[in-house]
Formats: C-alpha cells, structure tokens, sequence
C-alpha cells in the first residue's frame, strides 16, 4: 500500500481553506443518524468528542480514568503556544509554524504544520469563551511568556497548570452534551481491540475495569485520542496509567505507526531518588533562564560528594564545569532541551554524577540570588522551589537544585494523513497518540495547541468527509467481526491470568524501562541498539512463561491491567528499537552517536532519512514492514542547527 | 536503595460494594524516607503479589498532585499529615520509624467503595453536568481579548478553578458535604463574565444535583478548606449560597 | 413542587433557615439582655416586674415574642433534620478522625451545644414564662414617691385570680405611684439564690458561647455574606460580642444574685 499524506495542493497558506471546502459535507439531518466512537477524553478526546456532539453527531466516548477531567492532560504546566501576536513582537502565523518546523527539525509536515500555526489563535478564543481562566495583566487582556527559548512571547499560561484550566475547559464541553445526551460517557472503561469490518474500522472492544465486563461498542468511526506511550521507559513523567494499548491494538489491526523512536526527553526533571521510583516529577523548563547548570570539575571530587565526605557548598568556583555555558556560549543554559539533556548525560556517564546515586547534575541558583535577591527568585520560581523541597527534602535557596533529564513525550504514534486518518479507513488518531506535527522534536507548549487543534478544529471536518462518504447505514455489534474479536480479547485476558509466575509485572516493567532508557534513550547506537533487541524480546518471552497476574477478570483488578499495558509495551519497545536502528541519522530527540558533528552535535542526514517511518504490522513475531512518506519541504530552507 | 523505616499499616480492604470490609494488617520494612506514601504502598502491594495476594487497591495516576485521583484517608485525615498536598505528593520522612498508619477510604454514601481504598466519585461528573459550562459551541466565539477582565477578577476565578476534583473536601467534612467543589466550580464561572448568561440556572442546577447525590450539607466547619490540597477557600461557599439565594428567590430563571 | 417549596427543601434552603432563625435569636439575645439589666436595679424588682409586663402584653412585642418561639422550634427541628441528613451521608464512619487538625471543637459541636440550650431554654421557659403566665404568684405593690422615685416601699399581695396581672396608677393625694404587679422578680431572685440552678444556667452560657462563636460567623457564611473587608468585623462580633460579652453577661446576674445573698 502506498502512503498518501493526501496533502491538498496549492499555496500553504491557502491549503486548509480550500481543503475544508473540498470536504464532503453531511446533511444536518443525517448527522444523528451516524456514531462517533471517541477513545481517549483527554484535550484531544474531549475536544473532538463535544465538537462532534455539537455538530449533531451521537457520540460514545471512552477513558480508563474515573473522569475526563483526571485524563494525562491534567499535568501539563507551562502554557500553550498561539499566534495571537497580542503583544506586537513580530510574531504570525508564519513564525509559528517555521518554528515549530524547523523546532522538529525538519522532520515534519509543512501542510500539517502551517494548519496547526492557523487554527492555533481559534483555540485561545475557544477556551476563553469556555470560561479557561488564563493569566491576565492589569489591563484585564490575556499576558504572554516567551517558553522554551522562543524568541517572541506567544505561550498563554494558567500559573503552572495550563494543561488543568484547559482540559476543565473541554471537559466542560463535553460535560455539557452529555447532559444534552448526545454523548454517552464510558469512564473507568479500556479499549482492548479495534473492530474492522471489510478494512474499516466499525467499533471496539473495551473492558469495564470495575466489573470486568467486555463490551461490544459499534460506531461509523472510531477516534483514537488515548495519548503518549513515554511510560514504555517505566520513568517518566507521564502519569501512571499512560500507555500504548490502544494505539497499538489499531496497529496490529493494520494502521501504520510513525516515527515510533522519536522521543522527547526532558532536560530539567528531579533525578530518581531510588528503585522505589514510580515515576518522575518535571520542573519547569523556565528554571534554565535563571538557573545555571554545572557538574563537579573532577571524578574525584564528583565521587566524595556523592559519599557525601564534602558538601556541594564546599566546591570552590575552579572546582565547578559550567559545561552548558563552557560548550555553548551564544546559549549557554538556554540550549534546546535535547542538547541540554545529552549534555547531563555526558557528564554522569563520565563519573562526575552528583547525589546518592550519581545520577544527576546541578542546576544552582545562587548567581541569581545574589544578583535578583532571594525574593524575587522566589516571586518567579517559589511553587517550584516549593515542590522541589517537597520531593527531595533539599532546600533550592540553600543549595543547588540536582537535576536529570527525563521521558517526557513521544512525538513518534500512529501515523495519519493530513485528515487524521490512519492507514485503517474509518480510524482516526488525535493528540499525542498521532505521529504528529512535531517532527523529531517538540517545541514547548505545542503539545496542548495541537491535541485541541485536532479535536476542535480539525476532526470535526475531515471525519464528516468520511461519514458522507460511507453514508448513514446503521451499524451495530452483530457483525462476526465483532465476536470473534471479542473472543481474542478473552482470550488474551485469560492467558494472562493464567501467568502464575515468579516474577511481578512492575518489575517487567522496569527492566523493559531500563533498557529502554540505556539503550534508546539519549543516545543510541547500533551495538546497543541490536543488543536491545535482543533483550527485549528475551524480556517478552519471559513475560508471558513467569510473569505473576493476580486475581480474576470480574473484578476491579489494577494488577490486570498493568499486565496487558506492559505486554504491549514489551512489543513497541522493539519497534521502537527498530526504528531507531533504521535511522541512521541524528534528528530531534533521536541522537544516534554514529551521526554527529566534529563538535558532538546532532548531525542530520536530509539526503536518505527526509522521510516520516511509517511501519506495518506483519504478524506476531514477523518483523515489521517499512514505509517510507518523503517529505517535501517547498517553503523552508533546510539547514544544520547550531547554539555555538 | 533500601530505606531505614519500618511501619505497622492497618488497610481497610474491601472486596466490592456489596461486601462487608475490615481492617488488615501489614508490616511495610525497609522504608526510604524519600519514597511517596504511593511508592512505599507500591513496593508492599509487590511483596502481597509475590506472596498471591490480591494487592491494596487504590486510585491514583499523575502522582504531582494535579489530576485528583489518589484519595487516600491517612490516620485520620485525608491525605495525610502534610497540609496541602495530595496523598501522592506525601513522602514517608513525614512519619516515624515504628509508626502505625491506618489508611481508609474517602468515607460518604455518595462515595460507594469500588475495592479497598477506590472510591466511585462520579457523583461528581453528575454534579459538573448539571451545568458546569458555559453554553458555547465550538467556532463563533469572540477573540480571546475581546472583553477585559479585571486581572483581580481573573485571578480569583483562577483560584476556584484550581480545584483538582479529589474529594478531600467531602472526605473532610464531617457531614460528608460537597459545597467546597460545587461551589468552587460555580464561582469560577459566576465570576468571570463569560459565564454570567447562564450563572443563576447554574447553580440552581449544580447544586440540585449536589443533593440528590446524598451528600450532607454545610456547617461551616472549614475542615474542607483546611484539608485541600489545592487551598480552595470557603469564600467559594458563600458566593455560592449568595448566588443560589438570589437566584431562587430572586431571579426568573428556574430549572 | 413549587419553587418555594424547592428552596426550603433544599439543603441550602435548610441552612438559610437555619441561619435566620439563629441570627433572630440572637438579636432576641440582645433584647433579653437589656431587659434583665433591671434585674441589677436595687427596686426590689419593680422596673423588673414592669418589663416583664410589657413584654407580655404589648402586641407588637407578643407578635415578636410568638415569632421568637417559632423560631426557637424551627431552628431546634431543622437542626434535627439537618444532623439526621448528615449522618446519613457518611453511614460508614472513620476508624480514625482527627478532626481537631482541621476544624475548631465548636463547629463540629453545634449539635450537642444547641441541644443544652434547647434544655435550658425549656427548664428556663417553664419556670419563669409558664409561671409568670399561669402559676398563682403573689403580687408586690410597689409605692413610689412622686418627690422622690427612689423612695420605693415594696408590700407582698397574695394571689387573686381577679387581679390585673399588672397595674400602675397615680394616687395623687398620698403623691405616690402605686405599681402592683405579679412578683416573677422574686421567682428570679429565688431561682438565681439557688446553686444547682445558677449551676445550669452558666453552663448553659458557656454553650451559648461556644455556640455562637462558631454560629453567629457561620450564619452569615450561609447567607452569602461574606467580604474581605467586612469578615473581620462579623467574626469580631461573633467571638467576642455574641461569644463573650453577652454569655459572660447573662452569666453575669445569677451570680450577681447568689453572691448578694451569701
Ligand atoms: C509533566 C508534563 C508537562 C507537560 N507540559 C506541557 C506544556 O506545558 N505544554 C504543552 O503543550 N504540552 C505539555 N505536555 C504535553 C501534553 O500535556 C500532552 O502531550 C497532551 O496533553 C496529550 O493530550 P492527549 O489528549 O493527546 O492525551 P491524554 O491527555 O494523555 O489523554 C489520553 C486519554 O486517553 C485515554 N486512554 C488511553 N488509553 C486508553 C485505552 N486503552 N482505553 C480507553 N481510554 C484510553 C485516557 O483515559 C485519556 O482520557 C506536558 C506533558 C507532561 C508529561
Ligand atoms: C433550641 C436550641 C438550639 C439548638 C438545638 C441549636 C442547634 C444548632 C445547630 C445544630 C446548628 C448548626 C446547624 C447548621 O449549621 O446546619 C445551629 C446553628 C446556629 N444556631 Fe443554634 N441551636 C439552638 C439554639 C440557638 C440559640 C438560642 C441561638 C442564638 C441565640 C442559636 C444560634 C445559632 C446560629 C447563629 C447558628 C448558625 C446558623 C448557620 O450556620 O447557618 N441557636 N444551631
Ligand atoms: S495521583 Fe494525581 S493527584 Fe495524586
């Protein structure tokens, strides 16, 4: 099969308006004759499914959480990036979307893009007439920040839960057509497997989590929403139940998932404080402005802080590398978060590793208490010193913050076409679950404008293109299908209670993880990588011979379905791996140490890997089948990225 | 790294709704300081799992104190010694080595028991339906800076909007009472003026619900307000009454 | 149902009328108070006694007195109503509960405060207002010299089912006002003069303290009222208004009685 993005013709700036003109419309009054099926009520999910019920639509929305509102959304903290160019620094559409192009460096759709860049002002209006509570300046208008080293202030914020005020906004909307009874609302419920009927995608199978009832679900389409699967690295910091169950059902189930090694890990995390660690907490990448990272100058002294024989106020100014600064002196702190984050890694994997476990570099704040004053370093930074204290029990005034880079999102997913459809007709993926526009890297901010661009700008169009074309004949749960998918469900629950093992799947879990982080983390290599391979599916052979499963299906049963997410997680980990062996160049977030500069930076290779990774699913245990969507760049100039 | 603290935990496991529930006792050794409350239950649930036990259920999932799902009601107090933080931001250096640490559910008839410590909120989403939105489609909206608003205003509307739907308020309150959420969730909206069309069918609406849920009602104890973990104030309670007032005795508008 | 009937029935709607009836009785309080000051006059009770007259029998002050009995019942029932819903609402309690860590005793106690008022205001109604109103009291005549009000002889008259409860007229030969009244001074003094009563009485006192420190701020939660600016003032006059000063001050004449006779 071959990929067709389907991008429209024509020049960027008019591609979505005439597309959206190209689209098929369906009749009002057929509107309820057709279902929706919406897994995944976070910003995506809960974005696209009110817009849909708005626009007439029935629509059966799907979470594993007991509410939308609790959906990994939640914990987005910085704010939301919009070319509202409100406070008159040059900023545009335009700006927006060469940023976020060339932010991904160069690995993601112009057309995809650039649409992004101009729904993004919609969605600031959206949210504001919903009742988001944006931060505002004195003159009652909305305030701007600059984020994540953007050179013009277009991130909107909420203090530092963004993600919260916006996801309480669509969940809002959402809450009001279920009140309206156009959405029927499945909360605590796990989509298991994707129905295909005749190569399109007609319903799913979901698993209430507190009876243990699997259902039978039918609809004309069937959303994916369901988020980033970054917990296949045990640590991160996504929320707990993160995973990639649904995504990769669809895959198994023939949609293509793209780019699946490109991930983002970030900079400015607090280090693992034992193997107790469940997950990783983020500290704001703003620290950085004022923050200044520095790693002790020696393995020596490194290795008598760690034993804790001298105190980190000790070390003397010759004695500290401000290896950020040192290395990277037109940005210094302010390098972008792959760069920032390979460069703490470099440090540790040299010995000179800070806290009880070595894991770790100093972020210190003392230049700007002494130059700010400790109150206005606590006006800018005092919830986040405060959390800090919180977790580590260290003072931040006192003594440098310790710092580590983490899992934080996955740009790689299932891939779509500039509809949102995936290679399943009928089956659609929105937010972090899609390949998305980020390319090989995220820009702050951006995660959040695309999950609502997607659900409330984009979906409710390209989705009412495909329901006109099918046409609204009733479908229901009777087709064959939808048995004999919900028997392959049952039975892989059944083969998993059946695992009476030795070994518990949190601690699958965690091994799968620390490969992962080892060897497809920040930096990777083809030893490493084929030695991953290996281990993994040594893992997942072991899995399903000595894992322990407790308990039965008809029951609220937590140990269960960590078991089926880890399962699947020990199947993407190889993709992953895959992906990441195949390309062979440096790009965003993917640092292959084979491609790099003279100067140790990322080294791009435009020339064979300008192209989206889509892979297809060959069976079990088959390797999977390469496709290859070439990027065309009409309207940005490629070029190497430097911070020298 | 193995920690230097042992506890005697005493863990309310209840097999479903319908079944009678009882205190169990654990021993939770080798406890790290640094561990959240969660981890320290995480690494006891892996010992109950090894030995073919059914681990202690609970809810949980950002563990940062945001999302609202961990609800756990520790020696007496819902989420724990540590005031305003969330069960999961609670780390075990705020108990001592040899404690006893009874952990129960959020307890309300509203709140039944799912397993152990979950409990079904959805009492909640029902409450939020009701009319927690302002009637707006997608599309069509005025831009974002169209209507000023007092930065003292946004602000205020910020602060009730931060509540994070947890329960603690309920868990709380010795009558079992919702108004700190209702009333959070009414303010945020009645302040800001793109809710006012629809402020007085609102909370006519939302607090409706608000009893027929079968949560108790307000004595004014301010145990919810003390025991939140985002700092959601009382205040929040009197707009609500105020605006309930009015608007039934006052205003047209019926539901 | 009614709109009306909705509000009422709805816990909002209870707690208002808890509210109002509480705040009622709590400007009744200062009424009450400044009418047991002529307790403190040294006129063998006879400003007294005329108060307790025109409390009973002047209408507007009857209809008030009426209205204040409504509520007392209205307030005491729906405190009933209010406590059974609550305790419905948590059929499962706490093992554990540690609820001085988050809320003041008083808040959590209005329940078990207000039932010793309840009692108190029965034992308190039933030995002054039923006895003032239907028990065989002896009278006390009081004559005053119109030269010198403070010239007052006070003579004891036995009950006459014929007498006027209260009467007062000017014997202009003798130049004196004459003033006979049913004597409920001295069914106070006796009560006050007895330990176990003045006993119960500053108990109860030291409830209604407790109880309106919470109750006369938590009123005005209720209703709505509540400002930055003026919270301040309202929780000043709950703690030590209505908290202190009048309990202490109502406490104040028993004792004030039973010290003046050891
Ligand atoms: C700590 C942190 C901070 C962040 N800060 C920012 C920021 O400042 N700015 C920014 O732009 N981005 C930020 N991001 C990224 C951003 O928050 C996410 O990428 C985005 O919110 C994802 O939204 P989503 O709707 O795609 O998925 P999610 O919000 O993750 O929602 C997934 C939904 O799918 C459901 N689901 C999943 N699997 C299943 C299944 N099998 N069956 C049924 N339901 C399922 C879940 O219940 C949930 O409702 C941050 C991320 C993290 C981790
Ligand atoms: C008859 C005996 C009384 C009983 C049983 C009683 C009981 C109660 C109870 C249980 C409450 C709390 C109810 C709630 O907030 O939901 C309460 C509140 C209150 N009571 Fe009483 N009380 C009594 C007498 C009084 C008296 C004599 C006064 C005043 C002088 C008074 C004033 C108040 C006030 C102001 C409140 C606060 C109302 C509110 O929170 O809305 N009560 N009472
Ligand atoms: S787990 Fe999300 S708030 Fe505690």
């Amino acid at each position: 099969m071959k990929l067709d993005a389907k991008i429209p013709e024509g020049p960027l700036a008019e591609k979505w308006s005439k597309h959206k003109f190209n689209l098929k419309l369906v009749n009002p009054s057929n509107k309820r004759k057709y279902t929706v099926i919406v897994v995944g009520t976070g910003l995506a999910g809960a974005s696209a499914a009110a817009s849909l019920a708005e626009l007439g639509y029935n629509v059966k929305a799907f979470c594993f959480q007991d509410s939308p509102r609790r959906a990994h959304s939640i914990a987005a903290q910085g704010g939301i990036n919009a070319a509202k160019n409100y406070q008159n620094d040059g900023d545009s559409v335009y700006r927006l979307f060469y940023d976020t192009v060339k932010g991904g460096d160069y690995r993601a759709r112009e057309g995809n893009v650039y649409r992004l860049a101009e729904v993004s002002v919609n969605i600031i209006d959206q949210c504001v007439a919903q009742g988001v509570p944006f931060a505002r300046e004195y003159g009652g208008l909305l305030d701007n920040r600059s984020f994540g080293g953007s050179q013009v202030s277009r991130t909107f914020y909420a203090r530092g839960q963004t993600g919260q005020q916006l996801l309480l906004g669509a969940y809002s909307a959402l809450n009001r057509q279920i009140h309206n009874g156009k959405v029927e609302m499945y909360t605590r419920h796990e989509m298991m497997d994707v129905v295909t009927v005749d190569g399109k995608a007609q319903g799913i199978i979901t698993r209430d989590l507190v009876t243990g009832k699997i259902e039978s679900h039918a609809g004309h389409a069937v959303l994916l929403c369901t988020g980033g699967y970054g917990n296949v690295f045990y640590l991160s910091t996504n929320a707990m139940g993160c995973n990639v169950t649904a995504a990769w059902k669809a895959h198994k189930r023939g949609a293509y998932f793209g780019n699946p090694c490109f991930t983002q890990i970030h900079p400015t995390c607090i280090p693992v404080s034992g193997d107790h660690q469940s997950k990783l907490t983020l500290m704001s990448e703003s620290l950085r402005n004022d923050g200044r990272v520095w790693a002790p100058k020696t393995i020596e002294l490194a290795q008598k802080l760690r034993k804790g024989e001298i105190k980190v106020t000790d070390l003397k100014e010759e004695d500290r590398d401000y290896f950020l600064e040192r290395k990277y002196p037109a940005f210094g702190n302010l390098v972008p978060r792959d760069v920032a984050s390979r460069n703490a890694k470099e440090a540790v994997d040299a010995g000179k590793g800070v806290g009880a476990s070595g894991i770790a570099v100093f972020l210190d704040f003392a230049d700007a208490i002494k130059r700010l004053g400790e109150d206005a370093v606590r006006a800018k930074y005092g919830n986040l010193f405060d959390m800090y204290y919180q977790i580590t029990d260290e003072n931040p005034y006192k003594q440098p913050m310790r710092i580590y880079p983490a899992v934080h999102y996955t740009m790689g997913g299932l891939w779509v076409d500039y509809n949102l459809q995936t290679t399943v007709p009928g089956l659609y993926c929105l937010g972090e679950a899609n390949f998305s526009d980020h390319g090989a890297n995220r820009l702050g901010a951006s995660a959040l404008m695309q999950g609502l661009a997607d659900g409330y700008f984009v979906i409710p169009y390209t989705v009412g293109d495909y329901l006109a074309t099918i046409g609204p004949k009733a479908v229901d749960t009777s087709h064959p299908a939808f048995a004999q998918t919900k028997k392959e469900v049952e039975d892989r629950i059944s083969k998993l209670l059946s695992l009476k093992g030795t070994k518990t799947i949190n601690e699958y879990h965690r091994e799968l993880g620390l490969i992962m982080w080892e060897y497809c983390g920040m930096a990777r290599t083809e030893e490493g990588l084929i030695k991953a391979k290996g281990l993994i599916s040594a893992l997942r052979e072991d899995f399903w011979k000595n894992a322990i499963v407790s308990g039965i299906n008809e029951e609220f049963n937590q140990n269960l379905e960590g078991a089926g997410r880890v399962a699947d997680f020990l199947e993407l980990g190889e993709l992953m791996v895959d992906d990441a062996l195949n390309r062979k160049e440096s790009c965003g977030g993917h640092f292959r140490v084979e491609s790099q500069t003279e100067e140790g930076e990322a080294l791009r290779d435009d020339e064979n890997f300008a192209y989206v990774a889509a892979w297809e699913y060959a069976g079990d245990n088959q390797p999977e089948v390469l496709h290859k969507e070439e990027l065309v760049y009409e309207n940005v100039k490629l070029t190497q990225r430097s911070y020298k | 790294m193995s920690g230097n603290m042992n506890l005697t935990l005493k863990v309310w496991r209840q097999k479903n709704e319908s079944s009678k529930g009882q205190f169990v006792t654990y021993k939770a050794g080798d406890v790290s300081p640094d561990m959240s409350f969660l981890e320290m239950l995480d690494v006891v649930n892996e010992g109950l799992v090894k030995k073919g036990d059914e681990p202690i259920h609970f809810d949980h999932d950002c563990r940062e104190g945001i999302c609202g799902s961990c609800s756990l009601h520790i020696n007496g107090r819902p989420h724990g010694p540590k005031h305003g933080v969330a069960t999961c931001q609670l780390h075990m250096r705020s108990f001592e080595d040899g404690q006893t640490v009874v952990i129960e559910p959020w307890r309300a008839s509203a709140f039944p028991i799912i397993k152990d410590l979950a409990t079904n909120r959805s009492a909640f989403e029902r409450i939020q339906r009701a009319g927690g939105y302002v009637s707006v489609n997608t599309g069509g909206v005025p831009d974002a800076n169209e209507i000023a608003i007092p930065k003292v205003i946004a602000d205020e509307a910020f602060s009730s909007a931060t509540c994070i739907g947890c329960g603690a308020c309920v868990a709380a309150c010795k009558n079992a009472s919702a108004m700190l959420f209702v009333s959070a969730k009414v303010s945020q909206l009645a302040l800001l003026p793109q809710g006012q069309p629809e402020r007085y069918r609102r909370v006519q609406a939302m607090v409706a619900q608000m009893d027929e849920e079968g949560f108790g009602s307000c004595t004014n104890t301010g145990a919810c307000e003390a025991e939140c973990p985002v700092g959601i104030s009382l205040t929040n309670i009197a707009r609500m009454n105020r605006d309930y007032f009015t608007a039934k005795l006052f205003k047209e508008d019926e539901v | 149902m009614s709109n009306f009937a909705q509000t009422f029935s709805s816990s909002l709607g209870k707690k208002l009328i808890m509210s109002l009836t509480g705040l009622f009785l709590c400007t009744f309080l200062i009424v009450h108070l400044v009418g047991n000051f002529q307790l403190f006059k040294d006129d063998n009770g006879q400003a007294f006694n005329s108060y307790a007259y025109l409390m009973t029998h002047f209408t507007p002050i009857k209809v008030v007195s009426y209205l204040l009995y409504t509520s007392i019942i209205v307030h005491a029932l729906y405190a009933l109503i209010l406590t059974m819903g609550n305790r419905k609402a948590r059929p499962v309690g706490y093992a554990v509960q540690a609820g001085n860590a988050n809320s003041p005793w008083t808040s959590r106690n209005m329940g078990i405060l207000g039932t010793i008022l309840l009692i108190f205001i029965v034992i308190h109604m039933g030995d002054f207002w039923w006895k003032y109103h239907n028990a065989e009291l002896p009278y006390a005549k009081y004559e005053i010299s119109l030269d010198n009000p403070q010239d007052i002889k006070v003579s004891e008259l036995p009950w006459d089912a014929k007498r006027l409860i209260h009467s007062d007229y000017v014997d202009t030969q003798a130049g004196k006002e004459i003033v006979v009244s049913k004597d409920l001074y001295k069914v106070v003094a006796k009560a006050f003069t007895t330990p176990w009563y003045v006993a119960l009485y500053v108990l109860s006192m030291v409830a209604l303290s407790f109880h309106l420190i919470h109750g006369f701020r938590s009123a005005f939660q209720t209703i709505g009222w509540d400002h930055k600016k003026y919270v301040p003032l309202i929780r000043f006059l709950g703690v030590w208004i209505f908290g202190v000063l009048i309990p202490l001050l109502f406490a104040a004449m028993p004792i004030f009685f039973l010290l003046k006779n050891y």
